[in-house]
């Protein structure tokens, strides 16, 4: 499905990406760990397409198709999915109105009809339901003071709604609780179906306690230095990431 | 001749031909008014005040200034500029004339009707003395211009202990009857003790001929008062406004003024409240989106003279093109106005290069126990909000539109008629130019 071959990528002419090789294939869920400063953000921004990032060698490819000409809006269309680590608060516009938005964008660059009115309430109950989510919730501001938790459930719930081929968590635990961590874990878990694919990038292992993935792989210094099963997740917890370098 | 000289040589005739009762006080706070002007002449850049717009292109037209000729206006030419989906009473204006067709008044709780009654008719002459250029500002030339040549315009006289059940619209629509036309309407609005309106005032130009209307507001709040005042400026790229509009509070008031600036050539808002009384509350909104060359220039003063009262002021500012706005705010607290509370917010976004913004926040504060604020910010549009929206599908068109949207949505917030708030947001969105996908 994902397909990274080489990827070099600068920012402000500083290189940060310097040649990642990543096969992701569907139904599979991939963890990408790392410290600091190793590009993990990096690599999923530009993998959404941030235009601030200059690929300069290499591509990323989604179902054989290379994605370098293509804006980040269109990559979304296409079906990549990035769950944003610190999501921005839009006030005036529910969390409603937010998805209906960018679901009728995405349909009319598919050259669909806009969703009835009808079947996109239902669907937003429906996925709703699946994730757990009160509706008073949906009425609100996008993000609009909406604790850590909250920002990160309904970054899980546009998901939903979005069904994308890909989705990017990044730092999806970062600012969360045990209790927070469980419920969007579950929400990833009862979307994950084997024609989608996720990928989970984070500083600790224990989101992966909780989205178990198949493949992990250590990013350091803009390149993945090992990869292995979920046990090396555990590995990199218990020993750190002194002994990769 | 230029402009001040044909106003000044067009003044006698005007008293002489107007039917205006010639022994009245207003007659002599007139003849004071011109007299003033004269002096003074139109406000030039040189004047601190005035230092960001620049009047002489308005000045070069040849202006009518008392448009006769007639251009028929029916309900269908001038339905969308009201708000229709609820009860209004109506003030209809068409160049400068009362249609009492095309209006709603009523003389029933409260008197909704026009000033030229209220100065002629013996009944109102002790309100008129009372309140009629009180606080119109004297050192204002372009005001004393509008008190000289006052003939017509909104008279709002709510008595005490009154609600009124519906708001007040008040449209002045120019026709294009004359090539160049110059309108000067006058309102006047006395809210009695413990008594409620709310007012929408609008300013529109049907046809693409030059209009330059300068305008005067004087509101009077009472005792425990509450005026909610909303002014929607969306008029031709032909069309210039000068708004100054004064507000006196008694104790307890609460006077709340909200400008809208989406349209025009060019427009100046001078709005100022004075405090006479404590517990006072003076609320003042704006949000001004403009494009092309459209200029606003907003200068608000609040004077804080009596002890606990507050303030609360929020402009914000969107500025494509070559469009240029200006956020002047004054804020004084005297010595005695111990406890005050003034919060001052000025936000601006610059969309193109060629957009400028002119922001000066002035606080004057002479009393020692206060807490007075301000914060002005000009900034362009968050790189990693528009991110985040195309990652969903946004296009980046749609995405700055529903940023800026959101950036405007605290002052959209303070509308209190939802049907208003509803109509505002469409502007907003067509202003943007962009369809948002959902009912606002």
């Amino acid at each position: 499905m994902l397909s990274i071959k080489n990827l070099h990528a600068n920012i402000n002419d500083k290189e940060i990406l310097k040649g990642i090789n990543l096969e992701i294939k569907a139904g599979e869920i991939h963890a990408i760990m790392g410290p600091n400063g190793s590009g993990k953000s990096t690599l999923s921004a530009v993998i959404a397409g941030k235009e601030e990032y200059e690929v300069t060698e290499g591509k990323v490819m989604l179902d054989d198709e290379d994605l370098s000409d293509f804006s980040p809006e269109e990559r979304a269309h296409k079906g990549i999915f990035l769950s944003f680590q610190y999501p921005v608060e839009i006030p005036g516009v529910t969390v409603t109105n937010f998805i209906k938005t960018a679901i009728n964008e995405t349909r009319k660059a598919k050259g669909l009809e806009e969703l009835p009115a009808k079947e996109m309430l239902q669907l937003i109950r429906e996925k709703s339901d699946l994730l757990e989510i009160d509706r008073k919730f949906l009425s609100r501001s996008l993000n609009e003071g909406f604790s850590g938790g909250e920002k990160k459930r309904n970054e899980i719930f546009q998901m939903a709604m979005l069904e994308p081929k890909l989705a990017i968590l990044d730092e999806t635990d970062s600012g969360l609780d045990i209790d927070a961590l469980k419920v969007v874990a579950k929400g990833v878990n009862k979307l994950k179906s084997d024609k989608n694919s996720v990928l989970v990038i984070t500083h600790y292992q224990r989101l992966l306690d909780y989205i178990v993935p198949d493949f992990v792989h250590v990013l350091y210094n803009g390149k993945i230095v090992k990869s292995g099963g979920k046990e090396l997740a555990l590995e990199l917890e218990k020993k750190g990431y002194d002994w990769l370098k | 001749m230029d402009l001040k000289e044909k106003l000044i040589s067009s003044f006698l005739a005007f008293e002489n031909e107007g039917n205006l009762n010639l022994d009245s006080n207003t007659h002599a706070t007139r003849l004071k008014a011109i007299k003033s002007f004269e002096q003074h002449g139109f406000p030039t850049k040189k004047e601190e005040d005035w230092k960001y717009t620049n009047l002489k292109p308005l000045l070069k037209h040849d202006y009518c200034l008392f448009p006769t000729t007639k251009n028929p206006v029916g309900f269908k030419n001038i339905r969308k500029y009201l708000l229709n989906d609820i009860e209004t009473y109506t003030l209809i204006f068409i160049d400068g004339v009362f249609s009492s067709f095309l209006s709603t008044t009523t003389h029933d709780d409260c008197d909704v009707c026009v000033l030229s009654s209220a100065l002629n008719r013996p009944k109102y002459h002790m309100v008129v003395d009372n309140y009629f250029n009180k606080i119109a500002k004297e050192s204002e030339s372009i005001s004393q211009l509008n008190t000289a040549f006052t003939i017509e315009g909104a008279f709002i006289n709510v008595p005490k202990n009154t609600i009124v059940p519906k708001p007040v619209q008040i449209i002045y629509f120019s026709t294009g009857s004359e090539k160049e036309v110059m309108l000067q309407p006058r309102n006047l609005v006395i809210v009695g003790e413990n008594s409620h309106v709310q007012i929408i005032e609008r300013h529109q130009n049907l046809s693409d001929e030059v209009t330059f209307t300068n305008t005067v507001t004087e509101i009077f709040a009472n005792k425990r008062a509450v005026v909610d005042y909303y002014k929607i400026q969306n008029d031709t790229k032909n069309s210039s406004l000068i708004d100054s509009t004064y507000v006196s509070q008694k104790m307890q008031s609460v006077a709340s003024v909200n400008t809208f600036s989406f349209g025009g050539k060019l427009t100046r808002n001078n709005l100022e409240f004075y405090h006479e009384g404590e517990g006072i509350t003076s609320n003042l909104n704006g949000i001004s989106i403009l494009n092309d060359k459209q200029h606003v220039d907003n200068a608000t003063l609040v004077n804080h003279k009596f002890p606990n009262c507050e303030s609360h002021e929020l402009y914000k500012g969107i500025y494509s093109d070559k469009s240029s706005g200006v956020f002047n705010g004054k804020v004084v607290v005297k010595r005695d106005a111990q406890k005050t509370n003034a919060f001052q917010q000025n936000n601006n976004i610059l969309i193109d290069d060629g957009a400028t913004i002119n922001a000066k926040p002035q606080l004057e504060i002479f009393a020692d126990d206060v807490k007075c604020s301000h914060g002005c910010t000009i900034g362009q549009l968050d790189e990693s909000a528009l991110f985040y929206m195309q990652s969903r599908g946004i296009p980046k068109k749609e995405a700055k539109a529903l940023l800026l949207y959101a950036f405007g949505n605290d002052v959209v917030e303070k509308i209190k008629i939802p049907q208003l708030k509803t109509k505002i947001a469409k502007f907003i969105a067509t202003k943007l130019n962009v369809k948002l996908g959902f009912d606002l």
